[in-house]
This record gives structure tokens, sequence and C-alpha cells, in this order.
């Protein structure tokens, strides 16, 4: 690098416009990509973007905090986003209040499931403990994911990356599970991917339809209360069982 | 939009307080979700404008992960040392519950219509 580039470096490593700068446009370049491939489920967006900038980061040699210091703008925007999710959720009350009962009995299989079969699988394949309570929580949204593992004694910033692997592989395969299984109702299909993969399935289900997004945001948000409530004396309890 | 964002930053502000003055194992923004709905039921739905922003925010919500997404750049390391149990776990399961949830769902929803039949 010739000195000025190099100040110029020095001068935007330090500053948050980078980190912000950057993860915008990476995020621009996913969603062209994702357009161009006619939505094509494989190029996730959030898959696609997170790529980019972990080769820009690595390339340039530049720490996560450092990316971090710009992009938490974006992340602070995670939580007025969940408020929001009230008035999609609202639009639906009418069909919602119609199946409640059904929709509270799916939540509570579907949020055992997600946690206790990836606990289970990974108990028999070996992995360490961290790691297996870093994983309980991984279909519920990252805030509560993190605090339910510190709970359990993982490693909250492994359950970060946990739950965004969780959400975008539910967001690339719920198609075809629904194809296969031959689910049409979009509220159905909505709410089941709400619960098994949070917000990044509630985005994917918006692109669908309003009413797919809304009852995911209802899956994902009760599948957040609940294991919230549930996990911290659920896997003691297991493991006590097991020895 | 002004007044629309910042009625969404009330309702998690407010969300937040209470978690941590009740010591509530939920975060503040879902409390928030949940007084926001509550407050639209008693309001009989939200005006045009918070209607409009809510949807261009909810539009762009996978942005919103991808921060946190590029910390997988930290566990390196233990992906590659743990990388079997992990992603076989991750993928049987997710897509176990998924196919669990909508099932159920779909049975206890359509069983007057007759299984398997589109709507």
């Amino acid at each position: 690098m010739t000195p000025v580039l190099g100040e110029i470096w020095v001068y935007l490593s330090a500053t948050p416009l980078l980190g912000l700068t950057l993860t915008l446009l990476a995020y621009q370049a996913a969603l062209w990509l994702y357009r161009r491939a006619n939505h094509h489920p494989l190029l996730n967006p959030v898959m696609l973007a997170v790529i980019m900038l972990v080769l820009v980061l690595s390339v340039t040699d530049t720490s996560y905090e450092t990316y971090f210091d710009g992009a938490q703008f974006v992340h602070f925007l995670l939580g007025p986003a969940t408020v929001a999710l009230a008035i999609p959720l609202y639009a639906q009350w009418g069909r919602l209040r119609s199946m409640l009962v059904p929709l509270l009995a799916t939540l509570v299989a579907g949020s055992l499931t997600a946690a206790l079969s990836a606990v289970g699988i990974a108990a028999l394949l070996g992995a360490s403990r961290e790691s297996m309570m870093s994983l309980a929580p991984k279909s519920v949204t990252t805030p509560i994911a993190m605090g339910v593992a510190e709970r359990l004694g993982g490693l909250p910033s492994l359950t970060a990356v946990l739950v965004i692997c969780t959400g975008i592989l539910g967001a690339i395969c719920a198609r075809y599970v629904y194809r296969m299984l031959r689910i049409d109702d979009h509220a159905v299909r909505g709410f089941a991917i709400g619960i098994a993969s949070h917000g990044i399935g509630t985005a994917r289900a918006f692109q669908v339809s309003e009413q797919a997004g809304a009852f995911a945001a209802l899956g994902m948000g009760l599948n957040g209360l609940l294991t919230a409530a549930s996990l911290p004396w659920v896997l003691p309890w297991l493991e006590r069982l097991t020895g | 939009m002004i007044g629309a964002l910042t009625l969404l930053l009330v309702f998690q502000l407010v969300g937040e307080v209470l978690v941590r003055a009740l010591d509530l194992p939920i975060p503040g923004p879902v409390v928030g979700m949940g007084l926001l709905f509550v407050t639209l039921i008693v309001r009989r739905g939200p005006g045009e404008q918070l209607r409009g922003t809510a949807n261009g925010v909810l539009q762009h919500l996978s942005l919103l992960f991808v921060p946190a997404g590029t910390g997988v750049m930290l566990h390196f390391q233990r992906l590659a040392d743990e990388w079997l149990p992990l992603s076989v776990a991750l993928v049987f399961s997710t897509l176990l519950s998924i196919a669990v949830a909508a099932l159920l769902l779909q049975r206890l929803t359509h069983r007057t219509h007759g299984r398997g039949e589109s709507r």
C-alpha cells in the first residue's frame, strides 16, 4: 500500500462507517444475486452476505470487534423490528383466534422437537457438553437463545452462530419439506417455519405471503417465550435422567 | 415515519424496563411486541403510518441478521473440531421440527375438510 492509501485505511478502520457500509453493500450484492437467481432458496441473502463479509474481513485482516463497531447500528434495529411484528400479527388476529388450541399444541410439540432432537443427535455423535448446550436453543430468536444458552452453561456467541445457521437452513429447506408433505396452507407453513427457524424463517415467510409471515412471527414469538421458560429446567432434568 | 419509529422504540423501551423490573427471562423487544399487539387489539388496528413503517422494516428483516451471522468468524476453530455433530444435528433437527409442526397443525386444523386437501 502507498503511504496515502495506508493513511486512508487507518482512518477508515477506526470509524464505524466502514463496518456499516460494508454490511449494507454485502446485503445489496446478496439481494441482487438472489433476485437474479429468481429467489432460489439456496442463495439465501443472509448466507451470501455473511460469506462475503467474512471473506472481506479475513482478506483485510480486520477483527470482528472492529467490524461490529459499525455493524451494531444494523444489529440494533432487530429490537424495533421485533416490536413491529405485532402489526402483521394483528392483521391475522381473526384467523389466529379461531385456531388457538391447535396452535398451542403444535407450539409445544415443535418447540420440544427442535431442542431435544438437536441435543440428542449431537450427543450421539460425540459433541462436547458446551456445544450441546449452545445448540439447544438454536430454533429461537438470537437474543433469547443467547440468554438461554448462558443459563444452560453453553457459549452465547457460539449460540448466535448456530441460531443463524438454523434460520438459514430452515429458510432454504422448508419449501422442499412442505412440497413433500403436501402442506399448502400458508398459515400452517408460516407457523412451522417460525417455530423451527425464528426470524430468518419469518423473513423468508414474508417473501411468500403476508399471512405466512404473520403466522411465522407468531410461531417465533411463542417459541421464544416457551423455550426461555422451559429449557432451563427440562435439560438439566434430562441430564440427570440419562446420567 | 419518524413518528412510527418513535412508537416502536417506546414499546421496546417499555419492554426492556419491564423485563428488568420484573426479572423476566424473555428479551425486552418480545415483551414490547406483546404490548403493541394488545394495544392494537384495544385500538382496533394500526394507523396508516405505523403499518407502512412496519412493512418497510420487516421487508428487510434478513439484513438485520447479517452482523450477528458474521460472528461465525470467531468460532472457526470449534466448528472445525466439531463440524460433524453440529452440522448433522442442525440439519436433521431443523427439518424434523418443521415437519412435525407442519403435519400436526395441518391435522389439527384441517380435520373437517379431509386431510391433504388444499384450501
